[in-house]
């Protein structure tokens, strides 16, 4: 196919100060409201207690904060150009969405309200928790964790309360999982205390059954995995192993981060798995934020559901109340999690429905078969597990080995130069890496066929250039807000500056 | 597959494009692209889920109707705090916020999400100023989370694993600071030893402290002002003592009282943690919280943190400066199951709203909220002290909370709330359940928001609740 011609772009570029270099004595950017108490603020604090000098903040003016910010907002590619970064499923979060959640009856809700004054609140949320019991098969649902990560470390907190409660726990210290899963599942279970023992991947692209049960034993407590995987090969044995880990005596979690492509064709609970994860702020259509708020909505079977964290939502009547379990294991986080995210993401549901759902699966999986042809086409790009011909599903994980073999020039710097087309930065892969220089780009089920034709006749041109001028790929950005970070001091003690303060003593400034 | 009328939120929503991608793969259908899963593994259920409401109109209408139903501490006047404030959040806040390139960012790099990681640094840097801290992590998920990671990387500092913690805390984030502590059992659990607070003062109890401390301890925690509503006078004497014996001192704090009060780290504090909610981020059904982490630019201290951290830095062009990720090696992405912790998407945008709102208060706003609240909270607290059989538990040397004990009135807060709130009221947050030793006593929170109006309402309201 032909490709389209390469448009000419540039990000803006406003050379914006750090805040704390601007302003000047006395300027206010907002004024509070003076007490009409009579009391003196100055005696109200303990003496010992009584702030000595003033923090050294901006003196700045209301539009002149506003600007700086826009400035900043401004040399932010965020979705603003094409993003189609895997594994975090970038599509489109509705803005109607952000409306409702703005509104009052939302952001002015405060948690501890009696709950006769948040029915609407909880209606939702007990409905969304519905919703993803159809679309999961299990029963119970808790929006505490923060984020994918959270809902892993709930996870691995309802195996220690699901364990303790058998009186296993000393017993079953071992949580297994795979290269191929997140980073935040042997994190968060190694945070809570177990071993974690990771099985290789192998030439199927996945673990095999053997290892599996090599690896099980009376001291195992979980299996936390995901499948498909970040390359999009799904592991066509997982009631086997989930066989074999509850013969074992553990529980399985499904970390359903990669959703997108099975939504409406697989449920957790009827693979035989004992919890599962759901990301709003990815497949439920709920911004990213640059990193949250966001929502890892764990769900259970109802034999865990006793231990979830609390409190829940019950229905009785036409009432939503809240209740504890008395074996919950407390709290993930403070209060019922990120309600308006929640909001947001029924709102989408809504708009989506069990039809739109199962367009958006297709979707995703026909745009990235299209998309890998294409890419394919293109000479030094290879896929991973090459040998594994059964079409993948959302995602394709693919290698720049060769380009960079011929060339010199890596996959971050075919990322950096990309951008310098609009295109955002595409994810390379998790660690630990399984072939030489990754990328690994999602098209779901938002983006055009116009932007992903665009996508990858950008990254062709891209190769061309590593061939024709290596130079221009490996120094690029160009037409960004600043040149590449040369990443030089940043671990080093001695020139690392988190803050403004840190960054003036260690350049002699202060 | 695809609907009559193609799905406004896709872009190839349409047949034709359906088959031209279809053709261009070699597939005869789409359930051909689907090889890879066993017939056995479908769900048979289907989805039960309706078709999606394609018209806005109709959608918002929906979502509308149901939201409705509630009650807002705007249509309210509302003492409700404990771990969620009201603040104003300036317009300004809500404007960037809303920005879509902030919104819909995902990773990027430091060249071309360059806004978004300045916008990070100064959010780092501005609460770096109020903290009197040069080593600030990006946010948390909340204050609870900040202190189960704070505890824990005591622990690793001191290769202890006991810690005392003060009982003066909100329950919420105590819970949550239970389950990174391994609460459930845990073969690397921390075992928490609780430091009461004096039954006169609502602070620590010092003389109990003392008894606590040995070689074994790893960390103090402490909140000030703590969820009593009131001030640890004596920080700097827990300080001291934590000290002595090797351990970290860990204290908690409300951002927003720092315009009038000495930071942690001014009486040695080493690890300060905190609540980011205040700082322009709305309430949100308790969706607003956020967590701070912050140090001295010590290594020792940089090397344990278990948050991202952006980092100013230089580019490939001599004096420009861009944004990088510092010690991302020893975060769980880098490192998995050998990370400091873990971490992972947490509440970044507020950073965003809470580095606008800093830069618009700057020293003069902090100094102003700050005396405002701690007067009009004052105020508050003697004129509901004035009604009959109503006290104030601890009547000085509190914040923006403080505790009112309704136990002489012969009626439980839960009598007294559901009477407020029949006149528009949401009384103070019920304390009887959670700590009995108080009686029948609610914290009650006041802020810059509330207006004498709304105090004289309270008190008109609360003096014919609790006539019997």
């Amino acid at each position: 196919m032909t490709r389209s011609e390469i448009r000419p772009f540039h990000s803006a570029r406003w050379s914006e100060p750090v805040i704390m270099e601007m302003g000047s004595p006395g300027r206010r950017g907002t004024v509070p409201p003076t007490s009409w108490a009579t009391s003196d603020a100055a005696g109200l604090v303990p003496a010992s207690l009584r702030r000595a000098e003033a923090p050294g903040l901006p003196e700045m003016s209301e539009p002149d904060v506003l600007r700086h910010y826009l400035h900043l907002s401004q040399q932010t590619m965020g979705m603003v150009g094409i993003s189609l970064f895997g594994t975090c499923t970038m599509k489109y979060n509705p803005r109607i969405s952000e409306r409702i959640i703005a509104r009052p009856y939302v952001a002015d809700v405060h948690p501890a309200q009696d709950p006769s004054t948040m029915q609407g609140v909880l209606q939702i949320v007990h409905q969304f928790s519905e919703s993803l019991t159809a679309l999961s098969g299990m029963p119970a649902f808790t929006f505490q964790p923060g984020g994918g990560a959270a809902a892993a470390f709930t996870h691995a907190a309802v195996t220690r309360a699901y364990h303790a409660s058998r009186g296993e726990l000393e017993q079953r210290t071992e949580i297994i999982t795979t290269a191929q899963s997140h980073p935040s599942s042997p994190s968060t279970a190694a945070a809570a205390g177990f071993d974690i023992i990771t099985l290789p991947v192998e030439e199927n692209g996945y673990p095999s059954v053997e290892a599996l049960r090599a690896a099980v034993s009376d001291r195992t407590a979980a299996l936390m995995v995901n499948n498909p995987d970040d390359m999009g090969i799904y592991n066509p044995h997982i009631k086997e192993w989930v066989d074999i880990v509850h013969e074992a005596g553990g529980l399985c979690f499904y970390d359903h981060a990669n959703f997108n492509g099975v939504m409406t064709r697989l449920r957790a609970a009827e693979l035989g798995f004992d919890a599962c994860m759901f990301m709003l702020h990815k497949t439920f259509g709920v911004t990213k934020g640059g990193g949250g708020p966001a929502v890892g909505a764990y769900g259970c079977s109802a034999e865990l559901a006793p231990f979830l964290p609390g409190p829940r939502i019950e229905k009785v009547d036409d009432t939503f109340t809240l209740v504890e379990s008395p074996s919950s294991l407390g709290r993930i986080r403070e209060y019922l999690g990120n309600v308006p995210q929640v909001i947001a993401a029924y709102t989408w549901l809504k708009a989506m429905g069990g039809n739109g759902l199962r367009e958006a699966a297709d979707l995703s999986v026909l745009t990235n078969n299209y998309m890998e042809k294409r890419i394919l086409e293109i000479p030094g790009i290879t896929k991973a597990f090459p040998e594994v011909t059964k079409r993948r599903l959302e995602m394709t994980r693919f290698s720049l080995g060769d380009v960079t073999a011929e060339t010199g020039v890596t996959a971050v710097d075919i990322q950096n130069r990309m951008t310098d087309f609009g295109i955002d930065a595409y994810w390379l892969s998790h660690e630990p890496w399984i072939v030489p220089e990754p990328f690994t780009p999602e098209a779901g089920e938002a983006w055009s066929i116009e932007d992903i034709d665009y996508w990858i006749d950008v990254l062709a041109h891209v190769v061309d250039e590593a061939r024709s001028d290596p130079e221009l790929v490996k120094t690029s950005p160009h037409n960004q807000v600043v040149a590449r970070a040369s990443g030089e001091g940043l671990d080093d003690p001695e020139r690392w500056a988190t803050t403004w303060r840190a960054y003036q003593r260690k350049n002699g400034n202060h | 597959m695809s609907p009559l009328t193609p799905h406004p939120y896709m872009g190839n929503s349409t047949e034709a494009i359906h088959e031209r991608m279809l053709s261009a793969v070699g597939a005869s259908s789409i359930e051909e692209l689907f090889e890879q899963i066993p017939a056995d593994h479908y769900g048979t259920q289907g989805t039960a889920l309706p078709d999606g409401i394609l018209s806005e109109a109709a959608l918002e209408r929906h979502v509308d109707d149901i939201l409705r139903a509630n009650k807002n501490t705007r249509d309210h006047v509302s003492f409700l705090g404990a771990g969620s404030w009201q603040h104003h959040v300036p317009a300004v806040c809500d404007e960037i916020a809303g920005r879509s390139e902030f919104l819909t960012s995902v990773w990027g790099t430091p060249s071309s999400d360059h806004g978004r990681n300045q916008a990070w640094f100064e959010f780092s840097s501005q609460l770096g100023e109020l903290l009197d801290l040069e080593f600030v992590g990006l946010p948390v998920y909340s204050w609870g989370s900040a202190g189960g990671n704070a505890l824990r990387m005591a622990a690793r500092l001191t290769g202890r694993n006991r810690v005392i913690v003060t009982t003066a805390i909100d329950p919420e984030r105590r819970a949550v600071i239970e389950s990174y502590c391994g609460k459930q059992g845990s073969a690397r659990a921390l075992e928490i030893l609780d430091l009461d607070y004096d039954a006169a003062t609502g602070q620590a109890d010092l003389a109990q402290l003392s008894g606590l401390l040995d070689d074994t301890i790893a960390a103090v925690y402490i909140d000030t002002p703590n969820h009593l509503g009131v001030f640890e006078a004596q920080a700097a004497e827990i300080t001291a003592q934590a000290h002595a014996v090797g351990a970290e001192m860990i204290v908690g704090t409300d951002p927003l009282s720092l315009g009038i009060v000495a930071p942690p780290a001014s009486y040695g504090a080493d690890i300060v943690i905190g609540s980011t909610q205040p700082l322009g981020v709305p309430l949100n059904a308790g969706g607003g919280v956020g967590g701070f982490i912050a140090t001295r630019d010590e290594e020792r201290y940089a090397r344990e943190f278990p948050t991202l951290q952006v980092s100013i830095t230089e580019t490939l062009v001599p004096g420009e400066r861009a944004f990088g990720l510092t010690l991302f090696a020893q975060s769980s992405y880098g490192s998995r199951e050998e990370a400091n912790d873990w971490t992972g998407n947490s509440v970044y945008l507020w950073a965003i709203r809470n580095t606008v709102y800093m830069a618009l208060m700057g020293p003069q706003g902090f100094a102003e909220v700050g005396s405002t609240i701690i007067s009009n909270a004052h105020e508050t607290a003697s004129r509901i002290a004035a009604i009959d059989g109503v006290k104030v538990r601890f009547d000085s040397g509190f914040f923006k909370e403080f505790v009112v004990d309704f136990t002489d009135t012969g009626l439980t807060v839960a009598e007294i709330n559901q009477k407020l709130l029949a006149e528009g009221i949401f009384g103070g947050k019920d304390l009887s359940e959670d700590f009995p030793e108080l009686g029948q006593s609610a914290l009650y929170c006041v802020t810059e928001v509330h207006t004498e109006g709304d105090i004289e309402r309270l008190i008109g309201s609360l003096g014919k609740a609790v006539t019997r």
